[in-house]
């Protein structure tokens, strides 16, 4: 059984000019200590998938419906008081701001520390020792002065290192990573990619890393699920999907990031971009949600909604075009 | 820190020196002779001279004002034109009550304002957060004297539960001065109850949409924890500083609660001394209130750097 399943979940938000279907039937599943990508740009509804699985989703304006099994227990169908315990024990997360998800007026030791005194019962004083421990884990130099400072006497890469203290210490199954590299700089982005990779393996959990940033995929993930308007339109492990991605919005995002040791000049080189935008998620749309913006779309596309289809090994792909294993078209 | 406490409290001495003057001027700015104004009507020649000749208004104004501050430095606020007491003595004698009629009344409006602020942000757009706002705008236009005649219309004379009126000394039991203390407290409380519930829940529904709130959920932190704890303390410094300002709103409504519920303290003794036009006590006792305003202006500033560490001296 995989750790985490979550089956045809929908994300519905009432707003006043109409229903906003943010994530519209998406299944997958997070096996334990692997690294699942959730990929797509703003807006496709990976960010709510996150929040949902924590039931962070504020309900109303937001439905939560289908299941989100961990070890076969559905989450949603847990009390608020049952959610709580899984929450920052079972399943914790970390998210894309650093600078604001700390709160400003706690130390970082009992930020840390609250998550241990909740969920594992320490004193005061165990929980603090063992936030000491967290943040020489995180790699923060002088643990010890630090952990009696507030978040904005940290630096935004450390306070991320903080964060990822807080979310760990209670040994989680599960770590959600919603953008967690996004707001930093480049060279700090690459220190906590490694962290984490670092911590993972030490801690044993699963990451579902969600993010618009295939070069961060790459690093880190085994597994991706491409999410296009609020439903996954492929899903694949990293190789295969980079070698050979199946739909043409995965192409188009491949296509739009540039690549190590090509030309930066010339016609041939130029980046691709996917003309459009990501159609609102208020209307149903009839075919399939990409047809807008896709260079192949047919008439079958503008009319009928491709499914999910298994297109080689372990690699499913919802279009109607998307060659099969082997035959790969141009 | 030590060194910004010294400093803010010499920045003090021109505020109050400000104060001084304005204070000491009120005496003049009334309307023709001072010293017949101060006689009243049925006074005499040989009256109104003694009483020019107490004041000083033989000499030139700038040296009075100096002789004025000078004893008021050496703790001399002057005698009582009416009472022939020094107004010193007749300050300490009324302290008492209005102290703990302000204390009492701080107390219970914090305690009920804050959490009715809070749970009305939790629950916004609900029928609690319509009541609470109802109370506030209630609170706001209805005057003390109303509030503090209908509360002792029905809690002491129809239901008999509190005294009517009066006052009973610290001295003489604690039930027995809170129990005279209530009823004030609570007239005296609703402008500033309804102040503080509102900036309560404005500044807690903004503080509930940060992202540290959101990190508290995912860690699994109960609900009244969120509230009092990870967002209240972020909320603190609106609060505090409405609730200092609302001190001031507390002195001023003290004079008439004070009537009201005929407690002998700073407030009626104001009133008395402006009915008497009995300037050394009103100068005094402005002077008093000023001095005590200026004094929590400075602890509230010193408190901001207990709710939130960014704010350092």
């Amino acid at each position: 059984m995989a750790l985490l399943e979550i089956d045809q979940l929908q994300v519905h938000f009432r707003t006043p000019d109409g229903i906003n279907r943010a994530v519209d039937g998406v299944s997958f599943h997070v096996e334990a200590g692997e690294t699942l990508a959730i990929v797509g740009e703003s807006g496709c509804g990976k960010s709510v998938t996150a929040m949902s699985m924590l039931r962070l989703i504020p309900e109303p304006p937001g439905k939560i419906a289908g299941a989100i099994r961990l070890n076969g227990k559905n989450l949603l169908e847990l009390s608020d008081r049952e959610m709580r315990q899984i929450r920052g024990n079972d399943i914790s997360m970390i998210f894309q701001e650093p600078m604001t998800s700390l709160n400003p007026v706690l130390t970082v030791g009992r930020q840390i520390g609250e998550t241990l005194r909740l969920h594992q019962g320490m004193s005061k004083a165990q929980a603090e020792a063992k936030a000491v421990e967290m943040l020489t884990l995180v790699g923060i130099p002088e643990p010890g002065r630090r952990v009696r400072e507030y978040p904005h006497q940290l630096s935004g890469g450390m306070r991320q290192r903080v964060m990822i203290a807080i979310a760990l210490a209670c040994n989680p199954k599960l770590l959600i990573a919603d953008e967690p590299t996004t707001a930093l700089d480049v060279t700090i982005q690459a220190q906590i990619l490694e962290l984490m990779r670092d911590l993972k393996h030490r801690v044993g959990a699963a990451i579902v890393l969600i993010t618009h940033d295939l070069g961060v995929v790459a690093e880190v993930a085994e597994r991706v699920v491409v999410m296009y308007a609020g439903k996954k339109v492929e899903e694949a492990a990293i190789g295969p999907l980079f070698r050979n991605p199946r739909h043409p919005y995965t192409q188009g995002l491949l296509g739009s990031m540039p690549k190590l040791g090509s030309s930066l000049h010339g016609d041939e080189t130029r980046l691709a971009e996917i003309p459009g935008l990501v159609p609102s998620l208020k209307q149903k749309i009839p075919g399939c949600v990409f047809a807008s913006r896709c260079p192949h779309a047919t008439d079958l596309c503008r009319s009928v909604a491709p499914a999910l289809e298994l297109k080689a090994p372990n690699h499913v792909a919802a279009c109607h075009y998307a060659p099969r294993e082997g035959a790969m078209a141009a | 820190m030590f060194a910004y406490v010294v400093r803010r409290v010499l920045a003090t001495i021109p505020v109050m020196a400000v104060v001084a003057l304005f204070v000491f001027s009120l005496l003049y700015i009334a309307p023709g002779d001072p010293a017949a104004v101060i006689a009243g009507d049925q006074a005499t020649p040989q009256d109104v001279e003694r009483i020019r000749e107490s004041l000083g208004l033989d000499r030139p104004y700038l040296v009075r004002f100096s002789a004025w501050v000078w004893d008021i430095l050496r703790g001399d606020l002057g005698v009582s034109i009416f009472t022939n007491l020094p107004v010193s003595t007749m300050i300490a004698q009324r302290i008492e009550p209005t102290l703990s009629l302000m204390i009492v009344t701080l107390i219970l409006a914090i305690s009920i304002a804050v959490p009715m602020g809070v749970v009305a942000a939790w629950k916004q757009g609900t029928l609690i957060d319509r009541a609470v706002m109802a109370f506030a705008v209630l609170g706001f236009s209805v005057p003390v004297f109303v509030v503090g005649y209908l509360l002792a219309y029905y809690f002491a004379l129809e239901w008999d539960l509190l005294p009517v009126q009066g006052y009973t000394p610290f001295s003489e039991g604690f039930w027995p001065w809170l129990e005279n203390l209530i009823l004030p407290a609570i007239a005296l409380g609703s402008v500033y109850i309804a102040l503080i519930a509102r900036i309560t829940r404005a500044t807690m529904l903004e503080v509930l949409q940060q992202d540290y709130i959101r990190t508290a959920r995912a860690k699994g932190v109960g609900q009244r924890a969120i509230l009092f704890l990870h967002a209240l303390k972020n909320a603190a410094v609106p609060i505090v500083t409405v609730i200092g300002i609302g001190i001031a709103l507390l002195i001023g409504g003290a004079v008439v609660t004070e009537s009201v519920f005929a407690i002998p303290g700073l407030g009626r003794l104001t009133v008395d001394a402006i009915l008497r036009r009995d300037y050394p006590v009103i100068q005094g006792v402005v002077l008093l209130f000023s001095f005590v305003y200026v004094l929590v202006n400075l602890a509230i500033d010193l408190l901001y750097t207990l709710f939130d560490p960014r704010i350092r001296y």
